[in-house]
């Protein structure tokens, strides 16, 4: 079995705790209109790789990943279940610590015990919450929030580590409304370790030119330093 | 029984006492490893605050000017040619100007007459003409004696600029004096074994030997010089020194007399932090000084570092992206027998970007192990983000064949202190190469003056004259005629360089500061490795096919499909860069180098790569004409897809051993993409 990759990161800081490779699906079934790798979000083009293929290639950097590890990330990993399956259970057998970078939108019942066994591998969840509104995911992502709750309460229940990660957009999700809903939300869940807070930036526009696409969020700023400080308020009782 | 000084009170003696020359084995007996943090540190005083203040604003006045505050136009600049200097006499701890008046730059002739007068007109100076007829007339230079001795082929070299930088018309620079000998022995005591060695070089008078006694002279003169250069400061510095105080005033006096005697390229300082901090930690004890006052001194050093200045003209500016001076300070390290070299000075050099703001100068180099002490370690990289001020190299890997008493010159060049020495040589350009194997020798780029064709640079080797796809072995096997030329063609116009530079520009007080049995290597070095690796690369792995110009030289390409590039940890393309690396170095080892010189290589530009891109053509790899080249070993910018473990663990295949000098990654980073704060 192979899987559809984008790419890889061998100096990944920003995706979980320490230094970690971040290996890259390819294919995305939301559309958020923030989202800064539009390149991954289809599976044409991309490479066809192996899980020991994969693992391979992180060996060669094992004794940079002591206080890491391997994040995989996307694109939206769920979207290869069984690929993903194996592929964390190799990258466990190797002894690394495994973060999974998802916006928990796959996530169905029906393949519960397929989600049982990825739990075995798997270390940290870092789960995209957008938005608790039903319209407002709508607007956000081209899809419905459902499967994404269902999937933060299964974590719940499993007991398994995750981190939230919310990214803030001006005129979108910055609200003061928007953002009590999804404290409101992470505060029913036991399981969430660490809330980052993501302010918005353009640094994927220059993706959407060279891919020929429209960037939907055009004009629209970057959060003040303002809008960030009230965000990080609400969601992490932090004031800085 | 030899003597024991007042100066060395205190300190536990052995080897280095017994009438020898050792400040390794001083250092090891008497320093203090310190494994703390950074807490113990103090601000700037508020003299420091005031005189800083003054030099902010006398360089504001400098840029305002255009570059240049003032400059000498008549002086020629010896170790005692100018009277003492000051910025502000009342505040100044550390004393020492390069001329009388601060801001004001040398006349340092000796190394070419046209370059100094070319400087200063650039500025709107012109040169004394009494000074410029010695110059012309009278007193040959290094310049003239290399332009006496160049064969057509070097000049057409260095016209098509395939060898660049080259340091024919400039002080050579990378000379390392051992600045702490002055502040350890005094100058008599250096005087003295100087005239030991002289007097050990009798008998058969053979044209080596006439040279050793005459450079030794010129060395004793030198320390002569540096004696009465200190005494119009006040300062006696022919015993040694007995404070703290004493001990950074010496060593900088050293210093100022190297760089009012050369203007060098890069004017490395050493390796200098523990072994002053054996000084203040006696003088701390003893309740002499306290810790805002030890780093007082350290502070006023450093703003001596940051305003040496030299007479550049506008393309040597160019080449290195403005007015550098490479005041290379090495710090850190460990020692072979496991303790580390850090002490507490280490942090007070550092801290010197807290408490005058970062600068580029000096260049606080961190050889760094992971060994160091943890506390070291965080100091570092605060301060590199909160800077980006800080050179990092590895000990690790030179203190396995230098020891741990080694300092970089310039960038990434490392030497033992006081024992070895080296010939700078610039670099060749090694993409420039490729298309010269492809062409036979004709550079695309330049026209011979007479015939107004391509310049014939290299004899006429054979070219490629099928239009298919370029076959790599037919490739291969012509680059590497090509730089078998390049390589002989290279140590021979070094070889005329440094007999030029040691014959009419002799470093004498720097060489002074060395062991007079010094050992020597021949820096070579090389520039584009990653953009011909990767044009050898798409050579073997995609089709390249030639595009020739209405002369039928190949000047562009065509390239169908992928190849694997440099910077993405695939051996596929890494190995041709270690191949590359090798073959070129074997080549250099091949021929005589000057003085019995050990030939080195670096791969190492931190700016003028940009300088040898303006003059290579289209290269194969899909890089276009005048381009910039890559820096240093770096891969070439934005084919490293891997990110930047990927990238680096290229970069660290290159053999070492075939890159003695050094092997330099420039690498960027905001402080961001490092992490997170929460």
């Amino acid at each position: 079995m192979k899987g559809v990759i984008h790419s890889f990161e061998t100096f990944g800081t920003v995706d979980g705790p320490g230094i970690r490779f971040v290996v890259f699906f390819k294919g995305c079934p939301l559309r958020c209109l923030y989202c800064h790798n539009p390149d991954t979000w289809t599976t044409s083009g991309g490479k066809l790789l192996s899980v020991d293929e994969i693992v391979s290639n992180i060996n060669k950097y094992r004794n940079y990943y002591q206080n890491g590890g391997v994040t995989i990330s996307g694109g939206e990993p769920l979207m290869q279940l069984d690929f993903l399956i194996e592929l964390a259970k190799k990258i466990k057998e190797n002894k690394y610590h495994l973060a999974i970078d998802t916006s928990g939108w796959c996530f169905n019942s029906k393949d519960i015990d397929k989600y049982l066994e990825l739990n075995k591998y798997v270390d940290l969840y870092l789960l995209d919450i957008k938005a608790i509104s039903k319209t407002k995911h709508l607007e956000l992502t081209s899809k419905s929030n459902e499967s994404i709750i269902d999937f933060a309460r299964f974590l719940d229940k499993e007991h398994k580590d995750v981190w939230i990660r919310h990214v803030i957009v001006p005129t979108i999700n910055i609200d003061e409304e928007s953002l009590k809903s999804v404290r409101n939300f992470i505060d029913t869940l036991s399981n969430v370790k660490k809330v980052e807070v993501l302010p918005y930036h353009t640094m994927g526009e220059i993706k959407y030119q060279k891919l020929g696409i429209d960037y939907p969020l055009k004009g629209i700023e970057v959060p003040s330093k303002e809008q960030i400080q009230l965000a990080k308020k609400i969601l992490l009782d932090k004031e800085d | 029984m030899s003597k024991i000084y007042e100066g060395w009170e205190g300190f536990t003696l052995g080897k280095w006492s017994q009438d020898e020359v050792d400040v390794r084995d001083f250092i090891q007996r008497n320093y203090e490893p310190y494994e703390g943090d950074g807490s113990f540190l103090e601000g700037p005083t508020e003299a420091s605050k005031k005189l800083w203040n003054e030099i902010l604003s006398l360089s504001k006045k400098e840029r305002e000017k255009g570059g240049v505050l003032d400059a000498d136009t008549k002086i020629i600049s010896t170790i005692t040619s100018h009277g003492p200097g000051y910025i502000d006499k009342e505040l100044e701890k550390i004393v020492g100007l390069q001329t009388d008046v601060p801001f004001k730059r040398s006349l340092q002739p000796f190394g070419g007459i046209k370059m100094a007068e070319q400087a200063l007109s650039l500025y709107g100076y012109e040169l004394d003409p009494e000074v410029k007829e010695i110059f012309t007339k009278y007193r040959k230079t290094h310049n003239q004696g290399v332009f006496d001795a160049y064969t057509p082929e070097m000049r057409r070299c260095r016209t098509a600029h395939i060898l660049t930088g080259l340091p024919d018309a400039y002080g050579r620079g990378r000379i390392i004096g051992d600045y702490r000998r002055i502040a350890l022995y005094g100058v008599d005591y250096l005087i003295k074994h100087k005239e030991l060695d002289k007097s050990l070089l009798d008998d058969e008078m053979t044209p080596d030997k006439i040279r050793d006694r005459e450079e030794l002279t010129m060395q004793i003169n030198a320390l002569k010089d540096l004696k009465a250069m200190a005494l119009e400061y006040g300062y006696d510095i022919s015993e040694p020194a007995k404070t703290a105080q004493e001990a950074v005033q010496f060593l900088y006096f050293g210093y100022l007399a190297a760089i009012k005697d050369q203007n060098g390229a890069a004017m490395s300082i050493g390796r200098n932090t523990t072994f002053l901090d054996i000084y203040f930690q006696r003088d701390l004890k003893k309740g002499l000084i306290s810790e805002k006052e030890a780093q007082e001194l350290i502070d006023h050093l450093v703003m001596k570092l940051r305003i040496v200045k030299f007479m550049r003209t506008k393309a040597y500016n160019e080449l290195f992206s403005g007015d550098p001076t490479w005041v290379t300070e090495s710090i850190g390290g460990m020692g072979i027998d496991g303790r580390t070299l850090v002490t507490k000075t280490s942090f007070r050099i550092l801290h010197t970007l807290t408490n005058l703001g970062p600068a580029p100068e000096p260049n606080l180099t961190v050889l760094w192990s992971k060994h160091l002490p943890i506390g070291f370690k965080r100091f570092c990289a605060d301060l590199s983000i909160k800077t980006s001020s800080i050179q990092y190299e590895s000990d690790d890997l030179m203190r396995s064949e230098l020891g741990d008493d080694y300092a970089i010159a310039c960038c990434v060049s490392g030497m033992r202190v006081g024992k070895d020495m080296q010939f700078f040589g610039a670099r060749a350009n090694l993409a420039k190469c490729l298309l010269y194997a492809l062409n036979g020798g004709a550079d695309e780029l330049v026209k011979d003056k007479v015939t107004g064709k391509p310049l014939q640079v290299s004899p006429k080797f054979s070219k490629v004259t099928s239009d298919e796809a370029l076959d790599y072995n037919d490739v291969i096997e012509k680059y590497d005629n090509m730089m078998e030329w390049l390589a002989k063609v290279y140590v021979n116009t070094l070889n005329v360089i440094h007999y030029m530079h040691d014959k009419y520009s002799y470093e004498a007080i720097e060489m002074a500061l060395h062991d007079s049995k010094v050992r020597r290597f021949f820096a070579t070095g090389i520039a584009g490795l990653s953009c011909a690796v990767d044009s050898l690369s798409a050579i073997k792995y995609a089709k390249v096919y030639p595009i020739r110009n209405e002369e039928g030289l190949i000047t562009d390409f065509r390239t169908e499909g992928d190849f694997p590039k440099y910077g993405n940890n695939d051996d596929r393309v890494d190995q041709i860069a270690v191949w590359l690396v090798k073959t070129f170095m074997n080549k250099i080892k091949k021929h005589y180098t000057y003085r019995e010189s050990i030939p080195t290589m670096s791969i190492l530009t931190i700016t003028s790569n940009v300088v040898y891109g303006k003059n290579t053509g289209n290269t194969p790899d899909g890089r276009r004409a005048g381009e910039a080249l890559a820096p240093g070993a770096n891969p070439m910018h934005g084919r490293d897809e891997n990110g930047a473990l990927a990238s680096l663990e290229s970069v660290a295949k290159l053999p070492y051993e075939y890159a003695r000098d050094g092997i330099s990654n420039t690498f960027s980073i905001t402080p961001n993409s490092l992490g997170k704060d929460d």
